[in-house]
């Protein structure tokens, strides 16, 4: 369990990423919902967190992959692979995230680089 | 579906969520299925992907279609609703989406001389990068998107790069003067020489390409040469079906053509933008990756229902290590103000304006802004 942020610090319509190993996001949604995914696209190297939050759905900031914060799954092309999603719950108006103990799903030149390869 | 790259993909994709469950015909020249070309320009030419990984399907993905593929569609006959390939055969269809895209200009003459690439598909691409291993002094005519990363893949798997420019600034066309030198300033930071207000008169070598020739009398002396002067919608085949033309398929704001029943998407379609209020073609991923949504929908209704207006076009560019966005239309803007960053860091948002509205924004290196300014954009020009 991480403490991510304050509530009253992520504004509806805001993300806010944790500098986690690999980095997490929280979402606020418009209608008032959290949701926690992990940051990085599975397309390429961009950040979630950067992208366009409209509804359930977020999309990446560089080539328009979109992703279910429900589930994580890809409804919209480049990315193929979904991202994990994780538990989100607010105590005492902190934000706080449970890690999914699955394994990510990185895109190729991040997963070489947390690797130890070549980027 | 005639087409079978990101257009007629999608289109084929929205039908089915849309949820048509009849007979799905795809057809497509090239002989692979849906592949993504930005890659082609980026990282499958500097050898980091490779050919697997650029399948636009994934490997689960069932849509019950028909693949016609390696056949070429020679006309469409809207009497019949049939269309009509080039083996004999012809499909009849309720609905036809065309899809066929562009095709890479060519400069006249450079035929059969060796070492003389474009790049739009697959197999240019593999071409390309064959020739690429072997090092050497490459020239490439056209300082566009395509011909400004093929120069940038190629500098840095260590070639000796020329880029040549007919017009004065690099990329004015789509980014404004202002800002089309400033993202051309890249080939330049990185050890390339770019020629502008160059225009070429030929290429000069027996079988081989030796040299490019220019209008100024100077000779450039080249191993490789790379055309990329643009791309022309591959449309021919629909000359004779009535179907109206106008630089590609001349389509209203949701797709529909001229003829009832077909409707036109991606890089051949020449949509009517209610924003601008003017017809553009528009050559770019997400465009050819979003509109099929509702050019399909249009299909399905008979054209019954009205046209939303698409998000403005938006597109990304990868040079020399820089993410270059942009979305909306430069054409109409009188100011260009830079938001953030510098533009001599190569590291900048910079938003234009018409009557002090914003109407596009450019980004290097700038992802979150962007989005922001992307996002403002769509909401404040619809
Ligand atoms: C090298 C390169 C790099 C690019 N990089 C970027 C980028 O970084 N960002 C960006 O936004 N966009 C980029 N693009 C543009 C983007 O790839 C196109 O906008 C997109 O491919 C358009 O898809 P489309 O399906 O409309 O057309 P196409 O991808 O051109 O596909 C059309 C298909 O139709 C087939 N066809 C043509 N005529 C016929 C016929 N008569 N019968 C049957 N089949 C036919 C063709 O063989 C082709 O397979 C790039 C393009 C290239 C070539
Ligand atoms: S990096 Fe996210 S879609 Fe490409």
């Amino acid at each position: 369990m991480i403490p991510a942020c304050r509530l009253e610090d992520l504004p509806r319509g805001e993300a806010h990423r944790l500098d986690v190993d690999p980095p997490v996001s929280v979402f606020h949604t418009d209608d008032g919902e959290l949701f926690a995914i992990d940051d990085t696209c599975t397309h390429q190297d961009a950040s979630l967190a950067d992208g366009w939050l409209e509804g359930c759905e977020v999309e990446c900031p560089l080539h328009a992959s979109k992703f279910d914060l429900r589930t994580g799954a890809v409804d919209s092309p480049p990315a193929k692979l979904p991202v994990r999603t994780h538990e989100v719950f607010v105590e005492d108006g902190m934000v706080y995230v449970r890690l999914s103990m699955d394994a990510p799903n990185l895109p190729p030149c991040v997963a070489a680089r947390l690797a130890g390869g070549p980027a | 579906m005639v087409g079978a790259s990101l257009a007629g993909l999608s289109a084929a994709r929205s039908l089915r969520k849309q949820g048509y469950d009849g007979r799905l015909v795809v057809i497509g020249e090239e002989l692979h299925r849906p592949y993504d070309r930005p890659p082609l320009s980026k990282e499958f030419l500097a050898g980091i992907l490779g050919e697997a990984e650029l399948a636009l399907e994934s490997a689960d993905e069932d849509l019950a279609a028909e693949w016609l593929l390696g056949v070429r569609a020679t006309g469409l006959d809207h009497t019949e609703r049939a269309v009509r390939l080039a083996d004999g055969r012809e499909v009849r269809a309720d609905g036809v989406v065309i899809a066929t895209g562009a095709a890479a200009r060519t400069l006249p003459g450079s035929e059969g001389l060796a070492g003389v690439h474009t790049l739009r598909t697959l197999d240019d691409a593999r071409a390309l990068r064959g020739e690429l291993a072997e090092g050497g002094r490459l020239v490439v005519i056209g300082g566009g998107f395509i011909g400004a990363e093929v120069a940038s893949t190629a500098r840095a798997l260590g070639l000796d790069v020329t880029v040549v420019e007919a017009a004065p600034t690099p990329l004015a066309g789509p980014l404004g003067e202002a800002m089309g030198a400033v993202v051309s300033g890249l080939h330049t930071d990185h050890g390339v020489r770019l020629l502008c207000g160059a225009g070429v008169k030929g290429l000069s070598g027996e079988t081989r390409v030796d040299a490019v020739l220019l209008e100024d009398g100077r000779s450039i002396p080249a191993d490789i040469v790379v055309v990329g002067v643009g791309a022309r919608p591959c449309v021919e085949w629909l000359a004779g079906s009535g179907i109206a033309l106008d630089n590609g398929v001349k389509c209203g704001a949701d797709g529909r053509t001229s003829l009832a029943g077909v409707v036109a998407v991606g890089d051949c379609a020449n949509w009517y933008d209610p924003r601008t209020a003017a017809h553009r073609r528009v050559e770019h991923w997400t465009g050819a990756r979003e509109r099929p949504d509702a050019a399909v929908a249009t299909l399905l209704a008979g054209g019954a229902v009205e046209p939303g207006a698409p998000r403005p076009p938006y597109f990304w560019s990868d040079q020399y290590g820089v993410k270059i966005q942009f979305a909306g239309h430069a054409a109409g803007a009188d100011s260009v103000t830079i938001e953030a960053g510098a533009a001599d860091d190569r590291d900048v948002l910079a938003v234009y304006r018409r009557a002090g509205h914003p109407v596009a924004v450019l980004g290097m290196n700038q992802p979150r802004l962007f989005t922001r300014w992307r996002k403002q954009i769509a909401s404040t020009t619809s």
